[in-house]
C-alpha cells in the first residue's frame, strides 16, 4: 500500500480545519469517542458547530487562542492508500513551521477564501510549495456556498493563481484549482450536485490517483553506521546501513564513497535479514562491497560514473528558523546526509519576501522565519547535489554548536 | 469483510523505523529501549533487530514497574529477554514510594500511572541514558501528534512542547547538552492499525491479555475494571466474570478491558477496523482531562 504525504497550511478562518475534519469524517477516520469529545469541547466554547479544529489543535495554547501554531499529523487510509497530513499554521510568524510540514510532502492543500481571492497568505503558501519543488499543489478555492457557487468567481481566483504560479521559476508542478466548500461537503469527497459547471474531480478522488512520485536523481545512500557483528555465523561481515535517498542500486553494481572517492563494487544488499538484487530510494538497507576500504557515518554511496561534485563554497537558498539572529562571523555545524561538519553564511544575497514576492536587499544578519539566498562555505567538501535535480540529496539543515538548536534548512542551488 | 484494505501493511513504514533507530543508534552514546510489554513497545524490539541485523541490538530494555503490571505481561516480558538475549534492565516504583519520594494517590481512582515519571527520570539518571526510544505513536492521542521523533528533554525531562527543534526532511538532530535526554519514537507515523498488520505479518509473540479471556470485572460508568487486589471496590460494586481482553497495555488500575470474544491477531484487527472507539479511549489515565497526556509530558512523562 502507498504512503502518500500531504501538506495543508492555512489559518482558522481559512477553513482549513473543517476541510481536514470533513475528509476524516467522510472516510470513516473519526471515532465515536473522539466525536463526542468535540462535540463537548464546542458546547463549553460556546460554539454553535462541531469545531473540528479542536481535533487537530494539540496542545492547550493552541486551543486557548484558537490558533494552529505547530505542526500536527494526521493519519487516514482509503481503500488506495495511507494518507498522513503535516497540518500547519498559516500566519508569516509561522513560515518555519510550515516548511517543517512541506518538507517531505508530495502535495500541498493550499485554501483560499473564494470572498477573498489571492491574498498575501496564497503567495507564501505557495513560495514555499515552490521553492520545495512539492511535485503537486491542489489550491481548494473554499467557502463557495458563500459566492452562490458563482462559476465566475472560481475563474477568476484560477486565473489569478495561475498567473502567479508561473511569475515563480519552477514550472514543472502540477497544479489543479478546486472550487470547495468544506462546510458543506461539495466536491470533497464526492461530486458536488451545486457546481455541475465543474467538470474536474472532488479533493479526495483527486489525492487517491495522482502518482506517488519517484525521489529525482540518482543513487545516494548517506552511510548511517557500519554493521561488523563479529560472532561466529557472520565472522567477516561489515556492512554499511543507511537508507536510500535516490535512485537505486543493484548488486554487481560499480559504487564509489564520497567523499575519499575510492571504488568498489556491491557484493550484497541486506534488508531484514534477507537478501535482495536491488535496493531503491526509500528503502533502509545494509550493504556490503567487494573491498575492505574505509567507510564510516558522514561517507555517501554513489553509482561510479554518477557522483555529485564535491564543493566547499555553496550557494543556497535557506529559511532562518531561531530566535537568534543569523550572524556572518561565527561558524554553525552544517548537517548534509549524515555528515555534520562547520560552515559559515559568507553572505546573504538577497532576501526572499514570500508576500510580494520581491527580493530585498539584505540587512544585518537574518530573522526567524526570513527565507535567504545565501553563500556558504564548508570546512569540507560535501557531496551535494542541486535540489532541483535531486530533492533529496539537495538539503541541509544548519545547528548552532552552543545550543544545539535546528536554525535553518537550505536547499542547495 | 469490506474494508481489506486497512489490512495492508505500508512498508515503507518499516524503512523509516529503522532509519529512526539506526540514527538513535549513531547519534548517542548510551540509548535505551522503554519496554512496557505492549504491542507497540514489542514491535519497537523488532524492528531494532531488523535494523542491526546480522549484529546485535546495541540497546538494553528498560522497564519502568509500577508494581500493577498484569502478572501476564511479566511473564511475558522475562520469556521475550530470554529469547532475544537482551539486557532487561527494571526501574521500581516501590523503590520511590519506600523512599518516599513520591506518595501513593488514595481513593477510588488511584493509579500509579502519575508516579512512573519519578522512576523513569531516576532510571534515566542513575543508568546515564542519552537516549530512550519509545513505542509513542502520534495517532494516538493529540498532544502526541505534535511531538517531534527526536524529542528533547530538559535535566528535569522535561517536553517544551512550543520550543521544540524543527525537523526536516530525514533530519534529525540529537545534539543535547550533557544532563538533557532525547525521547525516540520511532514509530512516530504508525497508526494503531499499522501496529496490528505489522505484528499478523512478523508472526509477532504479545502478552495472552490481548486475546479474549475470562475476568473477573468491576462495572463502572459503563467501563469494565479489571478487579485485582489493586483498585478499591465500593461495598454495593458487584464482581461479574466476563469473556474480555485488552486493548492496550497499561496498569491494572488504569487499563479498562473491552468485551470481546477475539482470539487471534485476524479476529482483532477485525474488532479494531470495525470499532467506533479510539485505542487511548480504554486508558483511564487519559480520562482525567482533555489536557491529560500534554500535563503529563511537560513533566517527563513518557
Amino acid at each position: 500500500m502507498d504512503v502518500f504525504r500531504i501538506a495543508t497550511a492555512g489559518s482558522v478562518d481559512d477553513g482549513k480545519s473543517t476541510l481536514i475534519g470533513r475528509l476524516l469524517y467522510e472516510t470513516n477516520s473519526i471515532t465515536t469517542d473522539k466525536l463526542e469529545a468535540i462535540e463537548r469541547a464546542s458546547q463549553r466554547k460556546g460554539i454553535g458547530f462541531l469545531d473540528l479544529s479542536l481535533l487537530t489543535d494539540g496542545l492547550v495554547a493552541e486551543r486557548e487562542q484558537g490558533i494552529t501554531i505547530d505542526v500536527a499529523h494526521i493519519y487516514f487510509n482509503t481503500p488506495k492508500r495511507k494518507f498522513i497530513i503535516a497540518d500547519s499554521p498559516g500566519h508569516v510568524e509561522y513560515t518555519r513551521n510550515m516548511i517543517t510540514g512541506a518538507s517531505r510532502a508530495q502535495t500541498s492543500v493550499i485554501l483560499v477564501d473564494a470572498r477573498k481571492g489571492i491574498i498575501e497568505q496564497t503567495h507564501r503558501h505557495y513560495f514555499i510549495a515552490n521553492l520545495l519543488r512539492i511535485p503537486y499543489v491542489i489550491v481548494c478555492v473554499n467557502k463557495m456556498d458563500l459566492v452562490n457557487y458563482s462559476e465566475e468567481v472560481f475563474t477568476k481566483i484560477k486565473n489569478d493563481f495561475l498567473k502567479l504560479s508561473a511569475s515563480l521559476p519552477n514550472t514543472q508542478q502540477q497544479i489543479v484549482v478546486i472550487p470547495v466548500s468544506s462546510l458543506h461537503g461539495d466536491n470533497l469527497t464526492t461530486r458536488s450536485q451545486n457546481m455541475p459547471w465543474y467538470t474536474g474531480e472532488p479533493l479526495l478522488t483527486l489525492l487517491e490517483s495522482l502518482p506517488v512520485p519517484a525521489a529525482r536523481g540518482s543513487f545516494r545512500m548517506p552511510v548511517q553506521l557500519a554493521i561488523r557483528p563479529r560472532n561466529e555465523s557472520h565472522h567477516d561481515f561489515r556492512g554499511y546501513a543507511g537508507r536510500v535517498s535516490s535512485g537505486k542500486i543493484n548488486v554487481g553494481d560499480a559504487v564509489t564513497v564520497l567523499p575519499s572517492g575510492r571504488s568498489s563494487k556491491v557484493t550484497g544488499i541486506h534488508k531484514n535479514g534477507q537478501e535482495q538484487s536491488t535496493a531503491t530510494d526509500r528503502e533502509s538497507v545494509t550493504i556490503t562491497i567487494a573491498d575492505n576500504i574505509d567507510i564510516s557515518r558522514g561517507d555517501m554511496l554513489v553509482r561510479t560514473g554518477e557522483e555529485p561534485t564535491l564543493k566547499t563554497e555553496h550557494k543556497a537558498f535557506i529559511c532562518w528558523m531561531d530566535s537568534h539572529l543569523l550572524d556572518t562571523v561565527k561558524s554553525y555545524l552544517i548537517q548534509h546526509g549524515t555528515q555534520r561538519i562547520k560552515a559559515k553564511v559568507t553572505q546573504v544575497n538577497f532576501v526572499q519576501d514570500t508576500a510580494s514576492l520581491q527580493q530585498l536587499a539584505p540587512s544585518e544578519g537574518l530573522k526567524m522565519n526570513e527565507i535567504a539566498q545565501v553563500n556558504l562555505k564548508t570546512a569540507k567538501p560535501l557531496p551535494v547535489d542541486v535540489y532541483h535535480d535531486n530533492p533529496a540529496n539537495g538539503t541541509f539543515i544548519l545547528i548552532d554548536e552552543f545550543t544545539n538548536n535546528t536554525v535553518a534548512v537550505g536547499f542547495f542551488e | 469483510m469490506k474494508k481489506d484494505y486497512l489490512k495492508e501493511f505500508p512498508r515503507e513504514m518499516e524503512d523509516e523505523a529503522i532509519y529512526i533507530i539506526r540514527e538513535a543508534a549513531a547519534q548517542f552514546e548510551r540509548p535505551a529501549i522503554l519496554f512496557s510489554g505492549g504491542k507497540d513497545s514489542i514491535t519497537l524490539v523488532r524492528l531494532a533487530q531488523k535494523a542491526f541485523y546480522p549484529g546485535k541490538v546495541p540497546f538494553p530494555l528498560v522497564h519502568i514497574d509500577t508494581g500493577h503490571n498484569f502478572p501476564e505481561t511479566i511473564t511475558f516480558r522475562d520469556k521475550l529477554v530470554a529469547e532475544t538475549g537482551l539486557e532487561l534492565i527494571v526501574g521500581l516504583v516501590q523503590d520511590d514510594i519506600d523512599a518516599k519520594r513520591v506518595a501513593e494517590e488514595t481513593g477510588k481512582f488511584a493509579s500509579r500511572n502519575i508516579l512512573q515519571t519519578t522512576t523513569l527520570l531516576r532510571t534515566i539518571e542513575s543508568l546515564k541514558l542519552d537516549a530512550c526510544l519509545g513505542g509513542a505513536r502520534r495517532d494516538e492521542e493529540k498532544a502526541r501528534a505534535k511531538e517531534r521523533v527526536f524529542s528533547v528533554r530538559d535535566d528535569f525531562g522535561q517536553w517544551d512542547a512550543k520550543n521544540q527543534r524543527p525537523e526536516l526532511f530525514d533530519y534529525l538532530n540529537g545534539r543535547i547538552r550533557p544532563g538533557e535526554n532525547v525521547r525516540v519514537f520511532p514509530i512516530s507515523n504508525w497508526t494503531e492499525l499499522d501496529v496490528w498488520n505489522y505484528i499478523r505479518e512478523e508472526k509477532l509473540e504479545i502478552p495472552s491479555i490481548y486475546y479474549s479471556h475470562e475476568r473477573e470485572v468491576i462495572e463502572r460508568n459503563g467501563v469494565l475494571w479489571p478487579y485485582s487486589d489493586f483498585i478499591f471496590k465500593d461495598a454495593d460494586e458487584v464482581v461479574q466474570t466476563k469473556t474480555v481482553r485488552f486493548r492496550t497495555v497499561g496498569d491494572m488500575s488504569c487499563t479498562a478491558a473491552l468485551a470481546s470474544t477475539a482470539n487471534t491477531v485476524e479476529q482483532i484487527i477485525e474488532e479494531v477496523i470495525g470499532t467506533s472507539v479510539s485505542e487511548r479511549g480504554s486508558r483511564l489515565d487519559d480520562q482525567r482531562s482533555e489536557a491529560a497526556m500534554e500535563a503529563r509530558k511537560a513533566v517527563g512523562y513518557f
